[in-house]
């Protein structure tokens, strides 16, 4: 079943190429049906997935035996909230794009597209199989940004994403490789279970090497985020919000998934370099946010500043001798909780810009200002997604950063200390942004006309804001799923 | 004494076709020459079922052991038929009623026995002699459409073929001289022995040769002007199915008749990789004629499938990933050149602007070639080159995969160049008269050529477990 939810998606890309002339009605409301559909499933997968028996839904096929690659997908604790967080967001993007009129249904398979390859590398327990759904991911978004994007600036911002993207995958892929040598396997579990790189120091080294920059590359960390502003800032704002919401937790769930189980000894031994990098990344991202005067870019930025305290829990979760296990549990729990917080509020946020740029044609915050007089219901969903974003206790992203913070205090008191800063930095940037857009005398672009949220733009972004609020006031069922998985991975690095 | 000719039996299938098309050729009228283009096509499928038929035989050595017939053979057979088959498909719309017609197809038969007879070839002389079949055909090919660009490039190619040839032939005198014999199987045995600056003097000399035939630095400066001169089929074949067969010719001499040999020629071989895949990507940078550019894609390209050669013995993945690395190139390769065949009146990339609307199949496959020549996953040339980098770190070479990702990367810029103006929208009005004809009609046939290519780059990459696995047969 759960590769029914991988390519179900695919399949109706492939019928919608398939079939000559069909309306962009019916491509449009047939998206949503998919991925309703899909989400439903995901649904129901998560009700028969039982958090302490480790892989669930499990399915492990043979394909290129000469290098044991195989299809081997299935769903544990920290997959399954990221496969039911992607399923959400396709969902909102696709009743957000029941508007879209320039080349429907290119525009739609691409994004059917996307969703297979995002939903097929967080259930991928492949290496190769995790790489080609992340290739087919850049290539789809690729064109999602240089086609649908704005204006002639898009294609340059669209090849450098590729650019530096490919490049991460591929080195990325020289890691894979080592690991191959290594393990004789590319199966995940199996290279977990073999731990093949231990008491190789150098060569264990290399290899870290080759995965934390392919995997920081995608997240973006501080120094590799440069690409990241550009892509979004002339992306389509569902390709914005996927590309935040679900493109860039491949690169933090590599980590977790990936380098964490299969180099513990390389990870424990460098844990205060993801760390620190970590830490620059929440500071960094928050204070460039800070000066940012586009409001998309503003929140693209603090998208650098929130992967930073995912990379600060993953890190502090290596750094073994400083803590007990169960707060380097907290902390990784904290960091799936804030992939998943992440990607349904930011998710929203990027719709919310959306909306703004389809009235007013500018993410400029200076050209608008005193919103909440004609948009009240827009300055509203946009300041609860504001606050969320800045950790309000009451949304999921509190939760997520609370366990980071108090997972990490006691590996890398310093750090998380610093890291702190980076809450109030956030919090400084949402309000001041609230306020200059949303206060004051009412001013717009010139001949332009701000309505308010409509019904399908509103269906889109609140079921994101209240599953956040969801998580963030019963985190129990969440929690229960990621906890067992974490304290694995935890046990992985402490081996 | 094995001389079983049967064992030959696609080979023989291709001197048929060849024979019967020339015969049949010179009596038909111009208007039903399409009769010869069936005969090409029906003995290339004949041929791909002999050859797929000798697949599950175990391997053996024919004729006084000069010719094996293995799963590396196999592999080469069945990729070269069926590139001659896609490089029928995709000149037909050029070439259907012109005066040229069964030359063509002669040609094409008779260049695909070259290729395949170098990769079988276990002797020398007989290598000699199958880099003799593989070229002449070929000059003949290049300047088959007499026009001025073409003519040239058919002068520079002969030129170069010729004293390539003499120096290989001079290797090969060398090594005789040295090892004793021409056989493969004599000469593992006695080179060793031999002095050392005379064997490497005779492998160099042999090497160029090959490296002519496979468009490898530094004897690649006749891919871009022969793509580009002559006609889109010649230039699909001429870039694709020699190399088939040089390839697999290098992989067998270096592995067959040099492995306890202390001339380091995995070092040289993994240099001139080095050389000729950054040379490609540098050379394809500007190009503005989308076939010149493809040329210099072809000599990267080269490069990446000599890392495989430069892994040969001392990784068990080179063969498999040479065979499945060349079966990717071939298809995704011509599939490239099916869609310039499909447009001829485009020549720059920016003339393919406005192609997606017009032709959003034609598009989607050019897509999917070009990428695939990037190595995007799920296309075949990604499994191709994974298994290649594998092979190459497995033998020590992690440098040179280092600067093939380097490489690959950089080859995205160039290959993208292309891509994007086909999704661009054409300016509404204005210019509509003048550029908006050069995309207007697409040749059916290589059309066809272009899909077939597309769709089959994508399975071969889904599929490319029971293929690997078909190669890696002892």
């Amino acid at each position: 079943m759960l590769s029914v939810v991988v390519f179900a998606p695919l399949a109706l890309g492939l019928v919608l190429l398939a079939v000559p002339r069909v309306p962009d009605r019916v491509v449009l409301w047939s998206w949503v049906a998919v991925s309703v559909a899909d989400l439903a499933l995901v649904v129901a997968l998560w009700i028969g997935y039982d958090p302490v028996s480790g892989i669930g839904h499990e399915t492990n096929l043979r394909w290129i035996p000469t290098v044991s690659a195989g299809y081997h997908v299935g769903v544990d604790g920290l997959s399954l909230p990221l496969v039911a967080m992607t399923a959400v967001v396709f969902a909102a993007c696709a009743v957000y794009s029941l508007r879209e009129r320039r080349a429907v249904r290119p525009y739609v398979v691409l994004f059917l597209l996307l969703q297979t390859a995002s939903l097929g590398l967080f259930v991928a327990l492949d290496l190769i199989l995790f790489f080609v759904f992340f290739d087919v991911s850049i290539v789809a978004m690729y064109f999602v940004i240089a086609g649908w994007g704005h204006g002639e600036r898009a294609r340059a911002s669209a090849l450098q994403f590729f650019l530096y993207t490919f490049l991460g995958s591929l080195v990325m892929l020289l890691g894979f490789i080592g690991l191959y040598l290594a393990g004789g396997t590319f199966d995940i579990v199996e290279l977990a279970a073999s731990n093949p790189l231990a008491g190789q120091g150098v060569l264990g080294g290399l290899v870290l090497l080759a995965l934390v920059v392919g995997l920081a590359i995608k997240t973006p960390t501080v120094p590799f985020h440069t690409w990241l502003p550009p892509a979004h800032g002339d992306a389509p704002a569902a390709g914005s919000a996927v590309l935040a919401a679900v493109l860039l937790k491949m690169g933090t769930y590599g980590f977790v998934r990936i380098v964490m189980p299969i180099l513990p000894e390389s990870w424990r031994q460098y844990a205060s370099v993801i760390v620190i990098v970590g830490v620059v990344s929440v500071v960094y991202g928050a204070l460039v946010a800070l000066a940012q005067t586009d409001l998309k870019r503003m929140i693209a930025y603090t998208s650098v500043n929130h992967m930073g305290y995912v990379i600060l829990g993953v890190g502090a979760a290596g750094l073994v001798a400083g803590g007990a296990e169960q707060a380097r549990t907290l902390a990784v729990t904290g960091a799936v909780t804030q992939m998943v917080s992440h990607g349904l509020i930011t998710g929203a946020l990027f719709l919310l810009t959306g909306v703004l740029h389809a009235r007013g044609g500018t993410y400029d915050m200076a050209a608008y200002s005193g919103l909440a007089r004609p948009a009240p219901r827009f300055a509203l969903l946009f300041a609860v997604a504001a606050f969320a974003s800045l950790g309000l206790p009451g949304f999921s992203g509190f939760i997520a950063e609370f366990q980071i913070f108090t997972g990490s205090l006691g590996q890398a008191p310093v750090a998380t200390a610093i890291a702190l800063l980076g809450i109030l930095l956030t919090a400084a940037l949402f309000l001041l942004a609230l306020q200059r857009v949303f206060l004051g005398a009412t001013e717009v672009p010139a001949g332009r006309h701000i309505g308010d949220v409509t019904a399908v733009e509103a269906t889109a972004i609140v079921p994101l804001l209240l599953l956040a609020l969801v998580v963030g006031v019963f985190p129990a069922f969440l929690l229960e799923v990621v906890e067992p998985a974490a304290r694995a991975v935890v046990e992985l690095v402490a081996r | 004494m094995n001389e079983n000719p049967a064992a030959m039996l696609p080979e023989l299938l291709l001197v048929l076709g060849a024979v019967i098309g020339l015969l049949a050729g010179s009596w038909l009228p111009r208007t039903r020459q399409w009769v010869v283009r069936l005969v090409a096509v029906a003995a290339c499928l004949a041929g791909l079922v002999a050859a797929a038929v000798d697949l599950t035989r175990p391997a053996q050595e024919v004729f006084d052991g000069t010719y094996v017939v293995d799963a590396g053979l196999g592999a080469v057979r069945i990729v070269v038929l069926a590139s001659v088959l896609l490089v029928i498909g995709l000149s037909v719309d050029g070439f259907a009623g012109s005066p040229r017609e069964t030359e063509l197809y002669v040609l094409l038969l008779l260049g695909g026995l070259g290729a395949i007879t170098m990769a079988g070839a276990n002797d020398l002389l007989l290598l000699v002699a199958a880099y003799l079949l593989a070229s002449i055909p070929l000059y003949a090919l290049t300047g088959i459409a007499r026009t001025g660009s073409g003519t040239e490039a058919a002068m520079k190619y002969y030129l170069m073929g010729a004293l390539s040839g003499v120096t290989m032939l001079v290797g090969a005198t060398v090594l005789f001289g040295v090892g004793g014999s021409t056989q493969y199987a004599d000469l593992a045995p006695a080179l060793p022995g031999a002095p050392r600056a005379a064997v490497a003097v005779g492998l160099v000399a042999l090497l160029a040769g090959l490296l002519f035939k496979i468009g490898a630095v530094p004897l690649h400066f006749w891919v871009p002007d022969v793509v580009q001169g002559a006609t889109t089929a010649v230039a699909a074949f001429v870039s694709t199915v020699p190399k088939i067969g040089g390839l697999l010719a290098l992989h067998r001499l270096l592995t067959t008749a040099l492995p306890g040999s202390d001339v380091d020629w995995s070092a040289l071989v993994a240099v001139v990789a080095a050389v000729t895949m950054t040379l490609g990507n540098l050379g394809a940078f500007f190009q503005d004629d989308v076939r010149r550019l493809l040329g210099y894609s072809t000599i990267s390209q080269v490069g990446y499938l000599l890392m495989a050669v430069a892994a040969a013995g001392r990784s068990a993945l080179a063969l498999p990933a040479l065979g499945l690395y060349l079966a990717a190139y071939a298809v995704t390769n011509l599939g490239a050149f099916a869609v310039a065949a499909a447009l001829p009146h485009a020549r720059t990339p920016a003339d393919y602007r406005g192609a997606a609307t017009r032709h959003p199949w034609l598009a989607l496959s050019l897509a999917v070639c070009l990428f695939g020549l990037v190595g995007t996953p799920p296309t075949a040339v990604f499994f191709g080159k994974l298994v290649v980098f594998g092979a190459a770190v497995d033998a020590g070479l992690a440098w040179l995969a280092v600067l093939a990702v380097v490489n690959t990367v950089a080859s995205v810029f160039y290959y993208l160049r292309w891509i994007a103006p086909v999704f661009r929208r054409r300016p509404a009005g204005g210019e509509a008269g003048d550029s908006g004809t050069v995309v207007a009609g697409a040749g059916t046939w290589s059309t066809v050529s272009a899909h077939v290519a597309a769709v089959a780059s994508v399975l071969l990459g889904i599929t490319s477990g029971p293929v690997l696995a078909l190669v890696a047969l002892p």
